[in-house]
């Protein structure tokens, strides 16, 4: 019997550290998941949670707290964004090279500079290729149930790696929507108890971690990490299946919206999902075979599933709230089109940059990228393919 | 226990290697012997020493063994030869002479 | 107790031999005094920031640290331990944790004055029940000896070379443990390797077993990057606290006590001179520059000694 609440996302993360009630956070504040500590903070206070809270000085230290709570034996938990997580940079790569559980809310918002507070991916998506595994979440539903979910996927024995769970900064974040809860027995005991087999906090087998790995070793080290990458896929479809038995809802890599026999179609990931979602609709109203394909899983990379999702499309443009300055596009575009390459040569794909800097993304937005790829489709000429919407001039 | 240093070898496969970089044997670096570095060498001259144990705690590298408030031979495995002991024996207990010229 | 060195020297090692830090090194001599300090059924969890400790100490796949041992980066020491130290709270609270546990940090100048700083900061004023020791050998060893904040002033190192413009480093050394004792944590102290050890000994248990966060600077001499006859360790040590260059005091609870006067304060160039890096203020054009020494030494001397309550 779930419960029926209307929370904000950040809100909604909050209670899922309640329910899971882990051992450690450590936390900075950074503008929009500042609520974050904060509401669990209010927690810690009223003693609804025994959790330590660990008010760090700064999110570098934030994730190195973490990293030796974590070590120690103990559940570790934080929150932050853009700068806060381009502060922790390296430790993100530590956490990962040091095979640690650590769990992470990653909400969106652009990494300065400018300085800029509102939603974009550039951030999560700086962070790509530093063995953490992202999952992304549309609405205050899929951040909880994502949140419950990294737990397992994380202090999973074939895996041990770090995950963090995205979502939008305050389109998500902020605005209150309907949600449902898990009971909070439930909660315990999805995410059950975190028993390491390995830990600083054992005299009767100490553990020495985080060497200086010479070249002899450190190639052997990083490709057991990688292995850790490629296990998760399966690890992560088993949680969910869990999941789904527990909530009905379900999941997987990513979510296909009319794509089946989409001749058309856009790759998109987080909240402006739902708005596309809604220009799909009325495309298909309008007897436009139209789809949508949103990416929650997007480490590890889901290349071959999504190949194979797209394989009939026509004409795709993939949506990205980042850029690359690789002056070609961004980087879900870069790994899509990788993804394709030579599995669905015949696609025409578009990479289309959007929504920087907090940038209103409209409906119309939307419609004008799927009206691109109706030209392409009626013309056969893909013309540019690095492009931008939703910016003046 | 998986993982034993020894096994560590420039050999291991990433199959084998431990995750993380992490040690499951404390202090098994007193199996790697440093001895080898040395050009200068500390003898102990046990007729003129008068266990005032202001040597052992000197020791960089925990080469003067320690056994009942007394000091026992030098752990040549480790001693790397820096002279430290030499300078703080104040009973001249301790010759410092070239590795070379070490009795057989 | 009264402290007895042939007592203490019974206790069980907890860093062993087989590291790869420099023949004559100060820093191991400080971390087993520190380590020795520790209750033979205690257990520990040990840290160090990256630098000669660490990469000597553990270099995979050996250890030379019986306890368990984190490393994660250069500047972080203190959050990481801190982190540790949040663990071993929230288990203890849950239920999950019996045992009783110690919390040693190390770190160099390095790691501690500069990069290092602002976690160290951080983890006392949080008052996590911790230790952080600086092993303090004056520059940025483990990369080549480039300069710190910790670096003496006109020390010659490879970032402050001493040529015709400039005789080596032009600032002041920074008064990290002024800095600490200024955090107004429960104990504060500065030591170095003294004959018997007693200083360090009990300062490091007074640090150990003082609840809530602890600080100790400890003078470390590197006999590569201080260019002096490597047996002479001890000396060097000797001679830092006899001419009042390093002064031993102990800040606990806010109260600033000095534990060693020297009965006839020596002139700093008999510390200066068995070292290398000082060696170009020896010549006509810079003598002057080693009166600039003694005055600044003869000042933060009686700026101490009003400190601790004691007579000039």
């Amino acid at each position: 019997m779930s419960i029926r609440e209307r929370l904000s996302g950040n809100e909604a993360i909050a209670v899922a550290m309640r329910q899971i009630n882990p051992d450690v956070v450590a936390a900075f504040p950074i503008t929009p998941s500042t609520e974050i500590p904060q509401y669990f903070s209010q927690f810690v206070s009223n003693g609804q949670v025994q959790t330590e809270f660990v008010a760090v000085e700064s999110e570098h230290s934030a994730m190195s707290a973490c990293i030796g709570a974590q070590a120690a034996g103990a559940r570790t938990m934080t929150a932050t964004s853009a700068n806060g997580l381009a502060l922790m940079w390296e430790m993100l790569y530590i956490a990962s090279a040091m095979k640690l559980p650590i769990t992470l809310s990653c909400v969106n918002r652009a990494l300065s500079g400018p300085l800029n507070i509102h939603n974009d991916h550039s951030d999560s998506m700086g962070a790509r290729d530093s063995g953490w595994i992202q999952l992304y979440s549309e609405t205050n539903q899929e951040a909880y149930d994502n949140l419950l979910q990294a737990i397992r996927i994380a202090e999973h024995k074939d895996v041990q790696l770090p995950v963090m769970v995205c979502q939008d900064g305050f389109i998500t974040s902020h605005a209150v929507e309907n949600i449902e809860l898990l009971e909070d027995e439930k909660v315990k005991e999805f995410v059950g108890e975190y028993k390491p087999d390995h830990y600083l906090l054992n005299h009767k087998e100490p553990i020495a971690v985080g060497p200086l790995d010479l070249p002899a070793h450190c190639f052997e080290h990083k490709r057991e990490q990688a292995q850790s990458m490629i296990n998760a896929k399966k690890v992560i479809l088993e949680v969910a299946k869990e999941f789904e038995k527990l909530t009905g809802r379900k999941y997987e890599y990513f979510e296909k919206y009319n794509l089946d026999d989409a001749e058309i179609a856009i790759v998109i990931i987080n909240s402006s999902a739902g708005t596309a979602k809604t220009v799909v609709d009325k495309l298909r109203d309008n007897g436009i075979k139209a789809g949508l394909l949103k990416i929650r899983m997007f480490r590890p990379f889901p290349a071959d599933e999504i190949a194979e999702a797209l394989k009939n499309v026509k004409a795709l443009a993939v949506m990205d709230k980042a850029e690359s300055y690789s002056a070609i596009g961004g980087p879900v575009g870069a790994e899509v089109k990788s993804a394709l390459y030579g599995k669905a040569d015949g696609i025409k794909v578009l990479n289309y940059i959007y929504g920087l800097g907090g940038r209103d993304v409209r409906a119309d937005d939307i419609e004008e990228v799927y009206n691109s790829l109706m030209d392409i489709v009626k013309t056969g000429q893909i013309g540019e393919i690095y492009r931008y919407v939703g910016v003046r001039g | 226990m998986r993982g034993k240093a020894k096994e560590m070898t420039p050999e291991v496969t990433w199959q084998e290697i431990t995750p993380g970089g992490t040690i499951y044997e404390p202090g098994n670096a007193e199996g790697y012997k440093t001895g080898d570095w040395r050009s200068m060498r500390p003898v102990w001259i046990e007729e003129k020493c008068t266990q005032c144990m202001l040597c052992p705690p000197v020791c960089p590298d925990t080469a003067i063994p320690v056994k009942d408030s007394k000091r026992l031979d030098f752990d040549y495995d480790h001693c790397k030869g820096c002279g430290v002991c030499f300078k703080v024996c104040p009973f001249d207990a301790i010759d410092f002479i070239k590795e070379e010229d070490k009795e057989e | 107790m009264a402290y007895n060195l042939k007592q203490v020297m019974n206790k069980p090692e907890r860093l062993t031999g087989g590291h790869r830090m420099c023949a004559g090194c100060g820093a191991p001599v400080t971390v087993r005094t520190v380590l020795r300090a520790l209750k033979p059924e205690d257990h520990a969890v040990c840290c160090s920031a990256t630098g000669c400790l660490e990469v000597s100490t553990f270099l995979y796949p050996y250890t030379a640290w019986k306890d368990s041992f984190i490393h994660s980066a250069f500047e972080n020491a203190g959050a990481t331990l801190s982190g540790a130290e949040a663990a071993y709270t929230a288990l203890r609270r849950k239920g999950r944790m019996n045992e009783s546990y110690k919390f040693i940090a190390f770190g160099g100048d390095g790691g501690t004055y500069d990069i290092g700083l602002q976690s160290l900061s951080g983890a006392m004023e949080r008052g996590h029940d911790m230790v952080y020791i600086c092993y303090d050998n004056e520059a940025y060893m483990n990369t080549g000896i480039q300069r710190s904040s910790g670096t003496p002033r006109y020390a010659d190192t490879t970032t402050s070379p001493q040529g015709t413009e400039m005789p080596g480093k032009m600032q002041y050394k920074k008064d990290l443990t002024g800095v600490m004792a200024a955090h107004r944590i429960p104990y504060v102290a500065q030591s170095t390797l003294t004959s018997n050890f007693k200083d360090l000994y009990e300062k490091s248990e007074k640090a150990i077993y003082t609840k809530g966060p602890a600080f100790m600077n400890v003078l470390s001499p590197c006999p590569r990057g201080w260019r002096y006859n490597t047996p002479d360790l001890m000396e060097i040590c000797k001679l830092a606290v006899e001419t009042c260059i390093w002064p031993l005091y102990e800040v606990e609870d806010g109260k600033w006590k000095l534990n060693y006067k020297p009965k006839k304060k020596l002139p700093i160039t008999e510390y200066l001179k068995p070292q290398g890096r000082f060696k170009h203020l020896f010549t006509d054009e810079n003598r002057h520059l080693i009166d600039n020494i003694q005055e600044d030494i003869d000042k933060k001397w009686e700026e101490l000694l009003k400190k601790c309550g004691e007579d000039s």
